[in-house]
């Protein structure tokens, strides 16, 4: 009996959680739209409400092409398994409401994607969730931030814009020393460039719509536990009671009795995907499923093609900053090398010298890169963020965020460098005639 | 719930049932470096169709306080002292791989308190290779490789779960993975060494369920054959799609079997 070895990356993302359709032999994942399925018998239809048999009942809390989907992302993240959720927004949504009741608290990098920062800091707290903000390089500031009733520790794995690189291994060890998980937004690396797990991550959440999918025709969401967090034992026991108390809300079920490892999933689908409704449509998954059967050829041309644009901002003249890890002016370039070795990911900002002015004659001189809200494409994009996605922050609040003015966020698509780099060139130069 | 068996606390899911005394109970035990949770899709059922369930944590796993006990015939006393913990005077005995052999050992040395055995991916004898078992002795990750590339079928290792969303070779990778040092090869080595199967088998005196993989390869089916003609009143159900890993890769298949025959 030869020793078995695990399953590479590549396969995984053609094959994980998809096996040729039992009823038909169709080799591609089909799309089951379908909102409802079949019982054999009345007996089968109470196990399968009750969750004494596994199986589908009604797309909004589970849907097979969902479900391969979600099998395929825990996979790919080394995850015990998933949800697939409306959007990303959604996926971070039902991580909180799973975990978090009225009076709980949350420990967040400052540095987030403008609308979960919308979220924690504008919306949660009408609902008693309260969140302090911290500089993710600050581990200082993460201990100081955590209160007795702090529930959970978050962060990007590239923070947004300025690509902090969080140092998962340091903040879970510390919200694991206070009996805390730490959730992770990982969309800009996706797990070809980073498995959070494996650095100590507890959740994993992804906007799907992005290098997942990475043809920016769907929204999508998906939430992965890692599995890993024990919610019952000391420092954690007591702090979730929604996972280790009876839920009157399914039969007095005890998700960490029902399962050791799955309890978190048992609890977001039970009741999170249940009652706020979050769900993925199937044709939205399959669409993402299409996308990750080529997500590490895609990620490997983004990084080829990211590290030759930001080398030539990097020396243009008109070009004041690149913040890319991978370069020595960045703070996290040693924590990159560590945690990102195959590359930092295609998603970048810089600043230009000069006027606002001249930031919009560059955006609007651009021909190839397309002006809007959105990371991860195929196609290269490009955003003022101080007008946009952040426009709701005050001055300070910007700056802090490491958002200027005249920075511009670049997401580096599939074309050939040589046209990127002969846009940007353009547009350049017709910034800096616009002086 | 929590119980108390040789002095030491015992957890038992029980699927958030009373015990009722006027009903049939089942005592689901699970193999090596596993937890109750193995059983998920069949104690639960039972627990909600008129049995009494007691899905026990071994002594050392999962919840339960105490050492891995170090051989079956250790296995099989402490499910009768949980027998008597648990009031249940007599039981149905459902054990998969080294709880399978130590369901076998306790209906043998005490028929009058097992009603029927049910054993999936059982094998008489349960070898473990040296590969394994040295890996186990050193709490090397490998052994947990080793044994979730052997447990599960080759179609399986790709997955496609009946349970939507789970990761079937993840989650049991995270379930090894919690055992503290030193359980799975305690674990192992009680199965290795167990040496009376066949006589059990020929002193069982209660119908007996065998559940195999046919693409198992911890347990392979035709290591079951003399455990089969053994015993005196035996019914096979072999599952042509599954490995080793019974419960997780045909929850459905395996909860028919067991309500068939129980």
């Amino acid at each position: 009996m030869g020793k078995p070895r695990n399953t590479h990356l590549d396969t995984l993302s053609l094959h994980a959680g998809a096996r040729p359709d039992p009823a038909t032999g169709a080799r591609a994942t089909p799309i089951y739209q379908s909102a409802s399925f079949v019982f054999d018998d009345s007996d089968h239809a109470a196990a399968l409400f009750d969750m004494a048999r596994p199986g589908h009942v009604y797309s909004r809390i589970s849907n097979p092409t969902c479900a391969v989907l979600e099998e395929r992302i825990a996979a790919l993240e080394g995850g015990v398994g998933g949800i697939a959720t409306a959007s990303g927004q959604a996926a971070l949504h039902l991580a909180l409401v799973t975990l978090l009741s009225a009076g709980s608290h949350i420990v967040a990098s400052r540095a987030l994607y403008g609308g979960s920062h919308n979220l924690l800091d504008y919306t949660l707290p009408r609902f008693g969730i309260e969140t302090t903000f911290v500089d993710a390089r600050d581990i200082d500031g993460w201990r100081a931030a955590i209160r007795p009733e702090t529930r959970l520790l978050f962060g990007e794995t590239l923070g947004n814009p300025g690509l902090d690189v969080l140092d998962i291994p340091r903040v879970a060890a510390l919200a694991h020393e206070h009996g805390l998980p730490l959730l992770v937004d990982s969309t800009f690396t996706t797990p070809y460039l980073m498995q959070p797990f494996a650095h100590g991550a507890d959740l994993v959440f992804h906007s799907a719509t992005k290098f997942l999918s990475g043809h920016g025709v769907v929204i999508g969401g998906l939430l992965v536990d890692s599995g890993q967090f024990d919610w019952n034992a000391k420092p954690a026991r007591g702090k979730f009671p929604t996972l280790t108390e009876p839920y009157r809300g399914f039969h007095d079920m005890v998700f960490t009795e029902e399962s050791t490892t799955g309890a978190f999933l048992l609890r977001a689908r039970r009741e999170g995907i249940r009652d706020f409704g979050a769900c993925m449509a199937p044709f939205t998954a399959f669409q993402i499923l299409q996308g990750i059967e080529t997500l590490p050829l895609r990620m490997a041309r983004h990084v080829e093609n990211t590290r030759k644009v930001v080398a030539f901002l990097a020396a243009h003249p008109v070009v004041a900053t690149v913040g890319y890890p991978e370069l020595d002016t960045h703070p996290d370039r040693a924590l990159a090398q560590r945690l990102l070795p195959q590359g930092c990911g295609a998603v970048f900002s810089f600043e230009l010298k000069g006027t606002r002015a001249q930031g919009r004659q560059f955006i609007e001189s651009l021909r190839l890169f397309s002006h809007l809200a959105n990371v991860g494409d195929a196609k290269s994009l490009v955003i003022h963020p101080a007008s946009t996605t952040h426009f709701r922050m005050s001055a300070d609040e910007l700056a802090r965020a490491g958002i200027a003015e005249g920075t511009i966020r670049l997401s580096i698509g599939l074309e050939h460098p040589d046209d990127l780099i002969e846009d940007l060139s353009r547009a350049l130069y017709a910034a800096g005639k616009a002086a | 719930m929590h119980l108390t068996v040789a002095g030491r606390e015992v957890y038992a899911y029980a699927g958030a049932r009373p015990r009722v005394h006027s009903q049939r109970t089942i005592i689901f035990v699970h193999g090596a470096a596993n937890d109750h949770g193995v059983w998920a899709w069949q104690s639960r059922y039972f627990a909600h169709h008129g049995f009494n369930v007691l899905a026990v944590d071994l002594p050392g796993h999962g919840r339960s306080e105490g050492e891995a006990l170090a051989s079956v015939e250790a296995v099989a006393d402490w499910i009768l002292a949980l027998q008597d913990a648990a009031a249940a005077e007599r039981a149905s005995l459902v054990g998969h791989s080294l709880g399978a052999l130590a369901v076998l050992e306790c209906a043998a040395r005490h028929p009058e308190r097992v009603e029927k055995i049910a054993l999936t991916g059982p094998a008489v004898p349960m070898t473990v290779s040296d590969e394994l078992m040295d890996a186990a002795r050193h709490n090397d990750h490998a052994a947990y490789e080793m044994i979730n590339g052997w447990s599960f079928s080759a179609a399986r290792q790709l997955g496609g779960n009946a349970v939507p969303g789970f990761w079937m070779t993840g989650n049991s990778m995270r379930l090894m993975e919690r055992t503290p040092p030193g359980v799975l090869a305690a674990d192992l080595a009680a199965c290795h060494a167990y040496a009376n199967g066949l006589a059990a088998a020929a002193a069982v005196l209660c119908p007996a369920l065998l559940i195999t993989g046919a693409r198992d390869l911890m347990a392979p089916p035709r290591n079951a054959q003399a455990l089969i003609a053994s015993l005196a009143d035996v019914r096979v159900v072999e599952l042509a799609r599954s490995g080793h890993a019974l419960m997780a890769e045909e929850p459905d298949a395996v909860l028919d079997a067991l309500r068939t025959f129980l």
